[in-house]
């Protein structure tokens, strides 16, 4: 390469300043989770864990803050629930799309990517609108009350599923392409029956694929905020809650602990689908 | 295999698949475009026309956040290319081997955090009472605390922080599988620097940056959270429109004229893209 140590120096001080760039909010984020202030500001009045065990106010801690931990554990089933429909419907369009031929497989296909391009507010009054035609029409037609049609945790997992769908249905449909079809065939000439042959060779081979789009899914569930804010009912998720706090009540160094120990867990939780990634190629 | 068992398990693998597209994706989407069409003349009864639209285009407010926002995601666009690019080009290919993943993953720590703490930080750092304000007046460089939310260069920046991942991973992997044996061809030539780049890396970068550029566009155009954050009251985006329109007032008939308008702006930027470009959704949206 032609560059003389000059440039080379300026593209090196680029990279950094970006990396500084990239993780400044998130360390503000984080650092002042433990600053023994009642504002997540300077100055710097010493280290506490306050914020996330104090039991009383005016510094009321995460693990006390009977309105968070219900959000958390909102977040934790909706993630849950939706990370598992969307990898089984995901397994199911990996075989669809790698294994079948059918008519109009093309424009099925398009069909499968563009959930990922509509926009997540549009994806959430869409939901919302056509849930509310039906249980209205179904409340004219036959006088039947249907609570899950209504914004709430179901209408959620709805509004999640239908696009983490095509994460995990493209990642699944990768992992399975590089199956070599000449395991089933043995499989099959050893005398084993369809069924066995899927669940003891093919579906063990996509289990790393299926983790990691399990994860993948229960991650970007636990942040979504767009659709989510369009279908939440009384039952909101940590990322409702804390955005509520923050709008109505100003900020406290509770949504500090909150960004911890939001970053610590989808951090363990890459690392995990990461590590098992390694595992599969070694 | 059976004729009859394929057809049945072919069946039982498209019916999940259907279900899916039919009811939560096209039949809801078919759902908002009816809802736009209809005007409410007394409670229980509608009429059906373009009205909601034509009362779109005819008030200043609601056309100006659209082109506001479609501006405005077109900057963050082609500014995410510009901070990226450099970046992306880094990874793959000035850094050693070693360092190449580790650095990779770093781009990505971000993207593992929700946006909500992303603005939050940046709240934390550049509101009058935050971290970079009171550094300021601590070493005496301004007399007062400043106000640096709120406006429309922070949002802008703030976007631009969300988004640039997105163009940093395609523009990465496609960079990755240039030759270099194609840059010392051009520099052998006599190519200066500027004319390889021009030359050789930009168009062999093309199908990432377009990618890239369309993801971005599109992330931004509908992102919610960090306009109204950063931007506060004013921050007039589209979608906090259609969030207003739907949540707040309980107007159904505008929000939905409002979504179906973004849907088709969008959509048509993104087709225009890949028109200008050659390229097709397929390849550009879910090759990784």
């Amino acid at each position: 390469m032609q560059s003389s140590a000059g440039l080379r120096l300026i593209y090196r001080a680029y990279m950094a300043a970006f990396f500084l760039f990239l993780v400044a909010p998130l360390i503000a984020a984080g650092v002042f989770a433990f600053n023994d202030s009642v504002f997540p500001s300077l100055p710097w009045n010493g280290f506490t864990l306050d914020w996330f065990f104090s039991p009383v106010e005016p510094k009321l801690g995460l693990f006390h803050d009977e309105r968070l931990l219900r959000g958390l554990n909102n977040s934790l089933y909706i993630g849950v629930v939706v990370a598992a429909l969307s990898v089984a419907a995901g397994t199911c369009n990996a075989f669809l799309f790698e294994r079948r031929t059918f008519p109009f497989k093309g424009v099925a296909y398009i069909l499968l990517i563009i959930p990922l391009v509509i926009p997540g507010v549009i994806l959430g009054i869409s939901i919302l609108v056509f849930a509310s035609m039906i249980a209205n029409w179904v409340d004219a037609e036959f006088g039947l009350f249907i609570t899950w049609l209504r914004p709430g945790i179901p209408l959620i997992v709805l509004g999640q599923f239908s696009f983490l769908t095509t994460i995990t249905s493209l990642v699944i449909a990768a992992r399975l392409q590089k199956f070599d079809m000449a395991l089933e065939e043995a499989a099959l000439n050893l005398g084993a029956s369809r069924l066995r042959v899927l669940t003891t060779v093919t579906l063990p081979f996509l289990y790393p694929a299926m983790f990691s789009a399990f994860v993948v899914a229960f991650l970007v569930s636990f942040e979504n905020f767009n659709t989510t804010l369009m279908l939440v009912g009384s039952d909101a998720p940590l990322t409702i809650t804390m955005y509520d706090r923050m709008v109505k009540a100003g900020s406290t160094p509770v949504l500090n602990a909150v960004s911890v120990v939001l970053m610590l867990g989808s951090g363990l939780l890459a690392l995990a689908s990461v590590a098992v990634q390694r595992e599969k190629k070694a | 295999m059976g004729r009859d068992a394929g057809r049945l398990s072919l069946i039982l693998l498209m019916t999940p698949f259907l279900l899916w597209i039919g009811l939560l994706i096209i039949l809801p989407q078919l759902g908002i475009g009816y809802v736009s069409l209809r005007e409410k003349i007394s409670y229980d009864e509608f009429s059906f026309g373009l009205k909601n639209y034509v009362d779109f285009v005819s008030e200043p407010v609601y056309r100006n956040t659209l082109f506001r926002t479609a501006w405005m995601s077109i900057l963050v666009t082609i500014l995410a290319l510009i901070v990226g690019f450099p970046v992306a080009y880094y990874i793959a290919k000035i850094a050693r081997q070693k360092s190449r993943a580790a650095l990779f993953l770093l781009c990505l720590i971000p993207l593992w955090v929700s946006d909500l703490v992303r603005a939050y930080g940046w709240i934390v750092l550049l509101r009058e009472t935050g971290v970079i304000s009171s550094t300021l007046v601590d070493l005496g460089i301004i007399n007062q605390p400043v106000e640096m939310l709120y406006n429309d260069a922070t949002v802008v920046m703030g976007l631009v922080y969300t988004v640039v991942l997105f163009m940093i991973v395609p523009l990465t992997s496609t960079l990755q599988g240039m030759d270099d044996a194609l840059l010392e061809a051009g520099y052998n030539l006599g190519g200066s620097r500027f004319t390889v780049f021009r030359r050789i890396i930009v168009p062999y970068a093309m199908p990432g940056i377009v990618s890239g550029c369309i993801i971005t566009f599109m992330l931004t155009a509908g992102s919610y959270l960090t306009p109204v954050l950063l931007g506060g009251k004013n921050s007039s985006w589209f979608t906090e429109q259609i969030y207003n329109q739907f949540i707040t007032r309980y107007n159904w008939e505008a929000g939905a004229t409002f979504g179906v308008t973004l849907l088709v702006f969008t959509s048509f930027v993104v087709w225009l893209g890949l028109k200008l470009t050659g390229q097709s959704l397929a390849t550009t949206v879910a090759k990784d």
